[in-house]
């Protein structure tokens, strides 16, 4: 039996710095300061529309921050050009929330196409990597189906097999299991712990799921109100006594019927 | 997504927000240049996907075939018919087979091909391009590292500038072939006038000045309508938006640097006799 994999809390892959957004007039993020240590799992909770896709984006340079600071492996990225910033993107992989598989592609070449990019042109060698990519996600002797024939949990779980093929050292989810029936959601959930244990991947989750983060997380934020409201361990989230946190962790709303 | 910064840093400066169409027009203005100088400098670089290239020829160049060839001729047609008539009454029908050509070669054919492809490619550049926007496509492009410019608008503007000169000859070469057509077999003016009058009044200028016609509409419909649709936003009604504004920009723009191109290339090529 192998020893559980333990993440290495002293090296941050990425840090985040005082970041501030706004979109229009509204104030999204208020200057959420957060690191995210190498081999880890961070579930970040918060309430719908509360900035969580937002501050995700960020980490991969897909928004810039109105201030702050965000350092992946301690360079900052928050005023480099998009072609500086794609040595930075092929670190990190990003799992979007409805999957943005490419519509004008068939699954074979959703999940081949980070590593035609990377120069991977023999298709014996993409074949065999797209197998195993899709076996990691259930979706063997899928290869030729189109985007819009697939459901909601298929497109999540292609666009999954596409981010893992490139093997990054971290991946964002933005909602992996958003939208899934359990049995598909256990699968993701998983999968993601599975990628932390053999592949020392770390993982930030933005989820609204509390089966799927009592799963995954090893450590828990809670984003409330653009600031980071709670940090700390899965453990620590459950006995906390806050009411804000028992709310969350109870899915109660203290609306009067 | 920095110099964008910039754009809109200046815009406000220079504007205060007092004359937002001004502001819109000046930010729109340097977004395109923004397009135009990222997508030369990817070719410049060698970014070229030439597989992405060759399915653009098929989609651009081939798939215009049909309209191309059925605009050119019927043009020719009917304007072959309206010039005889007219001329006729001046007894100047032998005239009708340089006016068709010039007309054709210098303006009808670059002119129409351009608004047909506008309304054929470039509609659909743009609604392509919209709809990956507002579906998050380009934001998946770039979050596995690469460049929506180099992907998505160097084949497109490659695959333009080599497609739209032979299209503007196609079209001009049906017109041609179809105002023959109906001035022998028709209208009855003999074959030798017109052949002959054609070859006295037409050099290879006309189709160099239809050529370059061709290339610099090629360049107008691609940068617009890939600016339309990379700047595509609120989903279905975004893409729906996005792709009118295209095609009308594209049209206004094609008329408007028409009449500058014909300025220009008539002191350079000027018509007349040999």
């Amino acid at each position: 039996m192998s020893l559980p994999f333990i993440p290495q809390k002293e090296i941050p892959i990425i840090e985040v710095e005082n970041l501030t957004q706004r979109i229009g007039t509204q104030e999204i993020l208020r200057g959420i300061s957060l690191s995210i240590f190498r081999g880890e799992t961070l579930v970040l909770l918060g309430r719908s529309g509360g900035g969580k896709s937002v501050f995700l984006r960020h980490l991969i340079g897909l928004m810039r921050p109105a201030s702050g600071k965000i350092l992946i492996d301690g360079q900052d990225i928050s005023h480099l050009t998009e072609r500086q910033l794609e040595p930075i993107r092929r670190k990190i992989g990003m799992l979007f929330q409805d999957g943005a598989l490419f519509d004008s592609m068939d699954v074979f070449e959703n999940v081949a196409f980070p590593l035609k990019e990377k120069g991977e042109h023999d298709l014996i060698k993409l074949r065999e990597k797209v197998a195993s990519a899709l076996e990691l996600v259930s979706l063997i002797g899928q290869e030729a189906k189109m985007p819009v024939t697939l459901s909601g949990g298929m497109r999540k779980r292609t666009a999954l097999a596409r981010v893992i093929i490139s093997e990054p050292a971290c991946i964002l989810y933005d909602e992996p299991t958003a939208g899934l029936d359990p049995i598909v959601s256990d699968t993701i959930n998983r999968l993601i712990r599975r990628l932390q244990q053999r592949l020392h991947v770390t993982s930030v989750v933005v989820t609204h799921d509390m089966a799927s983060a009592n799963h995954i997380a090893d450590r828990v934020a809670l984003l409330h109100e653009g600031k980071i409201y709670f940090c700390g361990t899965l453990d620590q989230f459950h006995n906390s006594k806050d009411p804000l946190l028992r709310d969350f962790i109870q899915g109660r709303s203290h609306e009067i019927d | 997504m920095m110099t964008q910064d910039f754009l809109k840093h200046w815009a406000s400066i220079l504007f205060f927000k007092r004359f937002p169409l001004a502001q819109a027009f000046y930010l729109y203005l340097g977004q395109t240049a923004l397009l135009v100088m990222e997508s030369l400098h990817s070719i410049v670089k060698g970014r070229v996907r030439w597989t992405l290239v060759l399915g653009q020829l098929v989609d651009i160049g081939y798939g215009s075939q049909f309209v191309v060839i059925v605009t050119g001729a019927f043009t020719g047609a009917v304007f072959t018919a309206q010039i005889f008539y007219q001329f006729s009454t001046l007894n100047m029908s032998s005239a009708v087979g340089p006016v068709v050509c010039v007309a054709l070669f210098r303006e009808l054919g670059p002119v129409l091909t351009g608004l047909m492809v506008a309304g054929r490619v470039g509609a659909a550049m743009s609604a392509e391009i919209g709809t990956m926007k507002v579906t998050q496509q380009l934001d998946a492009l770039r979050a596995l590292a690469v460049h929506p410019i180099d992907y998505l608008v160097v084949p497109r503007v490659v695959a333009m500038i080599i497609s739209m000169p032979l299209l503007v000859a196609e079209c001009v070469f049906f017109g041609i072939l179809s105002a023959y057509f109906v001035a022998t077999q028709l209208l009855a003016i003999p074959s030798v006038y017109f052949l002959q009058n054609i070859q006295r009044f037409i050099d290879g200028h006309n189709l160099v000045m239809s050529l370059v016609k061709g290339f610099v509409f090629a360049i107008i419909i691609v940068f617009i309508s890939c600016q339309q649709g990379l700047t595509t936003r609120e989903g279905a009604v975004g893409v729906g938006k996005a792709t009118t504004e295209a095609v009308v920009l594209c049209s206004l723009c094609i008329l408007i640097g028409n009449f500058f191109l014909t300025m220009v290339l008539n002191m350079v090529f000027p018509a007349g006799l040999r």
